[in-house]
């Protein structure tokens, strides 16, 4: 094999461990800032290591309500955004999955443009029309409702992509096998498509699930109130440096809570979250 | 490709992709309409009545200071977010290359920022680099640097790249990972028995092969810079000091939400629907050839 002399490895270790404590410190030392008091944080330099408020700033900001969000507490966003998250992902896949059986399984006029009018929203992200988007949602009494929070965000060109062109790989065969044991289009949906594409549904929804939870302009075109807001929302109002008051202790217990659901969907399915991000982008 | 197998259902595909064509017309095709539309034309402050006046929008915004401030403020945000985050991801996936035990460990701590949301990122940097409380800022301070991103729009501009960048990371290294796995192996040790050095076998070797991965990349990275990072800018410095960070993105925003100038934030949301489409096509380019060659 080539030189793998021991010093080399021994750089590559340290690079990574370099790159790593990069990557990990700045979560680190949020769970320790969100462990200490509101007055330790406010001298800095903040210790190393974890205080002893645990327990107090956890249950103070999930279950007391935070002053400066309207007391709002962050079980509430928790809740809001495990609901926005969830909303969007199965959403997603699932109106996804119906086009996408549509555009491969059957012929009928206007196929192609239907396929072209999904494509092309690619390239429309929310960015590009905020000010119109909103008065649709004005206009339809969509603001403040979770409604409003999820479906606009679920039509998505990159699923039904990623979907079509798993389709596309199906044999034949296996249709025509399907239609002459007697299975209709529903029957051959539920029996043979959806079992083969669960591993395509996995990947997916771990993707789509992170996109969901970490929204940011959206939610903040379309929550006013602040029971309605997601957590990442809040936080934003929740820190101000102009004035002293802001309860920094509860903003670091919130981050945390923000950062640790999306952080353990990824690292627990990793297998299936690398797989969908290689997957969606190609 | 020979023709599929299909079922003869005449209605029933309408009904399947009728769900996704509503919502995709309600809220993506009729308020790209309307941003057209209102890109050509002027309201009075009251709203009370518009008149239609061509272009007079676009070149209103092209000749603004504040836009073409804008437009650099962007370019140079997305040029440093993207040499940092890939050159950064680049050295890591290379080393991670290099190593057998622990390559596991390394990449599972490594992904922990994908999930972190662009806006909690930078409020996280900014915990850390604020003047008054930020635990690294005073580190800054006491090696005798006047640190303030707050006040100074160069040092805001470094806080906003370095979160962005750190975020990106993860999403860098796990293509780069991949892309480095799939140079065959015989390829560097023929070049290793010529008598190439380490980082010689890399510049002629690893890198060209890698050119796909690394434009795939970088058109990401620009999307990512464009469009994502608003949470950033949003949360960290609201465009700020002065309008030493004011991307596009958020000048659209900004102009159009919270200034209330239609017309100039219609025409600005156009400009910022054609540098998509353009990317877009680029990227999709990239893939056809990727499949012609690959």
């Amino acid at each position: 094999m080539i030189d793998n002399s021991p010093i080399r490895t021994f750089i590559a270790h340290l690079v990574l461990v370099l790159g790593i404590l990069i990557v990990a410190f700045p979560i680190y030392y949020t769970f320790v800032a969100s462990t200490h008091s509101l007055q330790t944080i406010l001298r800095p330099p903040l210790p190393l290591l974890p205080g002893d408020r645990f327990v107090e700033n956890y249950s103070e900001a999930l279950f007391g309500g935070v002053g400066r969000i309207g007391g709002v507490s962050v079980a509430t966003l928790l809740f809001n955004t495990t609901v926005v998250a969830l909303g969007i992902a199965i959403g997603k896949i699932i109106i996804s999955l119906l086009s996408a059986y549509a555009i491969v399984f059957f012929r009928f006029p206007l196929r192609m443009t239907f396929f072209w009018l999904i494509f092309i929203t690619l390239m429309l992200p929310v960015e590009v029309r905020i000010l119109p988007t909103y008065k649709v949602m004005v206009d339809f009494g969509l603001i403040d409702t979770y409604t409003g929070l999820i479906v606009p965000l679920i039509a998505s060109a990159t699923a039904t992509l990623l979907f079509r062109q798993f389709f596309l790989t199906i044999p034949g065969e296996l249709v025509e096998a399907a239609r002459v044991d007697g299975a209709g289009p529903w029957r051959f949906f539920w029996d043979i498509l959806l079992p083969l594409s669960r591993t395509n549904i996995a990947a997916l929804f771990v993707i789509l699930f992170i996109y969901g939870w970490t929204q940011y302009l959206w939610p903040l075109l379309v929550t006013n109130r602040n029971d309605m807001n997601t957590i990442v929302i809040a936080l934003r109002k929740m820190i101000s440096f102009a004035d002293a008051d802001t309860e920094w202790h509860l903003v670091m217990v919130t981050s945390m809570l923000a950062i640790v659901p999306p952080i353990l969907v990824v690292v627990l399915m990793q297998r299936w979250f690398v797989r969908g991000l290689v997957d969606t982008e190609k | 490709m020979s023709p599929r197998v299909v079922f003869p259902n005449k209605i029933l595909p309408y009904l399947l992709v009728a769900p996704q064509l509503a919502i995709t017309l309600v809220f993506f095709y009729w308020p790209a309409s309307q941003a057209l539309r209102q890109s050509m034309l002027r309201e009075d402050p009251f709203g009370l009545s518009s008149k239609f006046v061509w272009f007079a929008n676009f070149k209103k915004v092209l000749s603004d200071p504040n836009y073409l401030n804008s437009i650099q403020v962007t370019a140079v945000f997305s040029i440093a977010t993207a040499a940092v985050a890939m050159g950064t991801a680049l050295l890591l996936a290379v080393m991670a290359e290099k190593v057998i035990r622990g390559r596991g460990v390394y990449r599972t701590l490594m992904i922990w920022p994908y999930a972190v949301a662009p806006a909690i990122a930078g409020m996280l940097w900014l915990f850390l680099f604020n003047p008054s409380i930020g635990s690294l800022a005073y580190g800054l301070r006491w090696l005798g640097i006047n640190w303030d991103p707050l006040l100074d729009g160069e040092q805001a501009m470094v806080l906003v790249v370095a979160a962005a960048s750190w975020k990106q990371i993860s999403y860098n290294f796990l293509f780069f990972v991949a892309g480095l796995q799939a140079i065959p192996k015989t390829l560097i040790e023929a070049a290793a028995i010529d008598g190439a050095k380490p980082f010689k076998r890399f510049w002629t070797i690893v890198f060209p092969l890698l050119a796909p991965t690394t434009f795939f990349l970088l058109v990401v990275n620009t999307v990512y810079a464009f469009f994502d990072t608003f949470g950033i800018i949003h949360a960290v410095t609201g465009g700020g000091p002065g309008k030493a960070t004011e991307t596009l993105v958020y000048k659209v925003y900004n102009d159009g939400f919270v200034n209330l100038i239609l017309g100039d934030s219609a025409a600005q949301s156009v400009i910022l629907m054609v540098i998509v489409i353009a990317l877009t096509a680029v990227q999709f380019r990239y893939v056809e050839k990727k499949v012609h060659y690959g």
